[in-house]
């Protein structure tokens, strides 16, 4: 795969130093945690998969780093740093990722399947596509009650072929609703290349079919996924309708940690490896002078110590009670997990 | 007086509804403008605009995915399914999304899905169907079918009312059939979860739901006159959750059960509520649990062929009768 000829090119007139750095500690700890979730997985602490969002820190940063509180998110199983962008903290990651009773879930999901509204974050299902007509709903509520809040949600190249993409992009453009779709084209879905996928896999081409804006960037490329975002929301938020940003990327791990992706030709992978987004911004930061070397060194270390408090938390922390296994199914049949939430002495991170 | 037919008293249920709660909505395809392909909506473009009474694109996922999200912010979005046999096409929305979202994350999912369901009309096999089993098998929905005008009213604002995902089928045979004094000035709301008793009797009892309560209810007058046993027949009303008490208590009373729908035979309904007689009031009963259904085909269209799968009251008073006998 070539870099694509059309990218946005960028300026970094909008983001201040303060914001460039918040950028590459969000990226940093995106990939940290990650390292530290397949640290646990190695050792069998993980009761289910692991998804790895390697390589492709940027599209969920600088997307999610483009919205403000109140903006809805609805994240895939690769958009962790999204996470991190909208206030989830790392233990809540691990302790749901090891199936802990003091994880947002009570253990009753997996992964990255939870959500906060109050935190602005939805959680997803299984099934890809389906975030994009619920997420689609949410701006149509800002919509209704006359709040300018976005909704934003990604989608990879596979996804793009299920019946939700296409019902739930008309919908939203058929309706000109405050609603921002990123696709992440990253090669591959599991193992099938985006070639076998669809005939035209300039996904953005699809933009102009729906009636909708489209932009097509290096999603790599931290600040330029950031301004297309930013671009997206500005025009959403003056009622200009959804916009389609394609994010060209590279999924540089398997599908989940059990896939070696041995159908992934090894020179693509350094093709892209080359073009790592962290690496990136930090060439970047230090040759226009916002950061020196041992500034950017410097960040790891309080973050390798947090999670390393973070993972000790979710490690000492007891499974769920069995007793967690019912209630909570629809409003009134005794939700256990109220009780848990006091046992926690915590206020919850449920809404 | 305040007559008014079942489709009447859905489209009071709506318009009662979108006045009192500004965060109630109705969306579906044609709701707008044409006022529903069941003039269900008519009148509410021009009464609530554009916003709160929605035509949408021909997309039943998207629709219901669309409510959903509206509902996550605290919307009460009514969803309208031109026919209830198109929900299908919303069929992963509904279990995966919105039946699962409360137990996952505690995200209630308040949410109306209705839809003209049910046969007797000639509409064939895309047109005609019964959905519960589709969904009574999945935690966290809620189902309803009204058989009265006056529930037709009441359970349908009590849906909207409803925390949870309420899946609301009305019978498109009773539309215009049925007609009922709702009175001027009482609120009406028929609680979710409480089945109701229409008819009084010691020898047996019918339960059922939708339009075939209509039928019990003739079956047990002829049982009455023709052969002097008397049935009581359960309305149910709700059929997910179950009214434990009152499917347990008909068994207790009369110790013979008839289950009588209008949904095709194997894995319905009717198959669950045996399970539960059976299991908790086994020694009470004094014959086996018989059940009318529609056969296991689909919905046929020609008139001769429609009447030979709908239940009807001969086959309940036959199945009665064998039962009062037994």
């Amino acid at each position: 795969m070539d870099a694509p000829p059309d990218l946005l090119r960028h300026t970094t007139a909008r983001l201040s130093e303060k914001q460039l750095l918040e950028l590459y500690r969000f990226m940093l700890m995106n990939r940290l945690v990650e390292d530290r979730l397949g640290k646990l997985y190695r050792q069998g602490k993980i009761v289910g998969g692991l998804y790895s969002s390697f390589g492709q820190e940027a599209t969920s940063v600088g997307s999610a780093y483009a919205l403000r509180p109140g903006d809805k998110i609805g994240p895939m199983i690769r958009n962790l740093g999204s996470l991190l962008v909208k206030g989830i903290r790392p233990r809540e990651i691990f302790c749901q990722y090891m199936a802990r009773a003091a994880g947002p879930t009570f253990g009753r999901d997996v992964n990255l399947h939870f959500g906060d509204l109050q935190r602005d974050c939805v959680a997803p299902i299984s099934m890809l596509g389906a975030l994009i007509p619920v997420l689609a709903g949410m701006a149509l509520a800002a919509k209704m009650r006359g709040e300018d809040h976005v909704a934003l949600t990604w989608i990879g190249d596979g996804g793009t072929s299920t019946g939700d993409f296409h019902e739930g992009l008309n919908l939203a453009a058929a309706w000109k609703l405050p609603f921002i779709l990123v696709v992440e084209n990253n090669g591959y879905a599991y193992s099938t290349p985006t070639g076998m996928q669809m005939a035209n896999s300039r996904i953005v081409d699809r933009a102009q079919g729906y009636g909708v804006r489209g932009d097509r960037v290096d999603g790599n490329d931290v600040i330029a996924v950031y301004h297309a975002t930013a671009r997206a929301v500005h025009r959403a938020r003056r009622g200009e309708g959804p916009t389609l940003i394609e994010a060209v990327t590279f999924r540089m791990r398997g599908h989940a940690e059990h896939d070696d992706a041995g159908y992934v030709p090894l020179e693509l992978v350094e093709y892209w490896r080359a073009r790592d987004p962290i690496a990136r911004l930090r060439r970047y930061l230090v040759v226009n002078g916002f950061a020196s070397e041992q500034q950017l060194d410097a960040m790891t270390e309080p973050i390798r110590a947090e999670l390393e408090a973070d993972a000790e938390f979710a490690l000492s922390s007891p499974f769920p009670d069995a007793a967690l296994a019912r209630g909570g199914v629809v409003a009134g049949d005794g939700d256990p997990r109220g009780a848990a939430r006091l046992a926690q002495g915590s206020s919850g991170w449920l809404s | 007086m305040a007559v008014v037919t079942y489709v009447e008293a859905i489209r009071q249920a709506i318009w009662e509804e979108l006045e009192r709660d500004p965060a109630v909505f109705l969306l579906g395809q044609d709701v707008g403008t044409y006022g529903g392909a069941f003039r269900v909506s008519a009148g509410m473009l021009e009464r609530f605009g554009p916003e709160r009474v929605r035509d949408t694109p021909i997309s039943e996922s998207a629709i219901v995915g669309c409510a959903i999200g509206a509902a996550l912010l605290g919307m009460r979005p009514i969803v309208e399914m031109q026919f209830i046999d198109f929900i299908g096409l919303a069929f992963n929305m509904i279990t995966n999304f919105a039946a699962k979202a409360r137990y996952r994350w505690g995200a209630g999912v308040s949410l109306v899905i209705r839809g003209p369901s049910g046969g007797g009309v000639h509409g064939g096999p895309f047109h005609s169907q019964n959905v519960e089993a589709w969904f009574a098998h999945t935690p966290g929905l809620k189902i309803v079918q009204p058989a009265t005008v006056r529930d037709a009213k009441g359970l349908l604002k009590s849906a909207v009312r409803d925390p949870d995902p309420v899946i609301y089928l009305e019978h498109k045979f009773l539309y215009r059939r049925l007609k009922e004094d709702l009175g001027e000035d009482e609120e009406i709301l028929t609680p979710i979860g409480r089945a109701a008793s229409r008819r009084a009797g010691d020898d047996l009892a019918i339960l059922t739901y939708g339009a075939m309560v209509h039928v019990a209810l003739e079956a047990a007058e002829r049982l009455s006159r023709e052969d002097g046993a008397e049935a009581e027949v359960i309305d149910l009303r709700t059929l997910s959750p179950l009214d434990d008490e009152a499917i347990l208590g008909a068994a207790r009373r009369t110790g013979r059960i008839l289950l009588v729908h209008e949904d095709t035979r194997t894995g319905g309904l009717a198959g669950e509520l045996a399970a539960r007689v059976c299991e908790s009031a086994f020694e009470w009963l004094d014959a086996p649990v018989l059940r009318v259904t529609a056969p296991d085909t689909p919905v046929p269209y020609s008139p001769p062929l429609e009447d030979a799968f709908l239940p009807s009251a001969d086959k309940v008073l036959d199945a009665a009768r064998r039962l009062a006998a037994y």
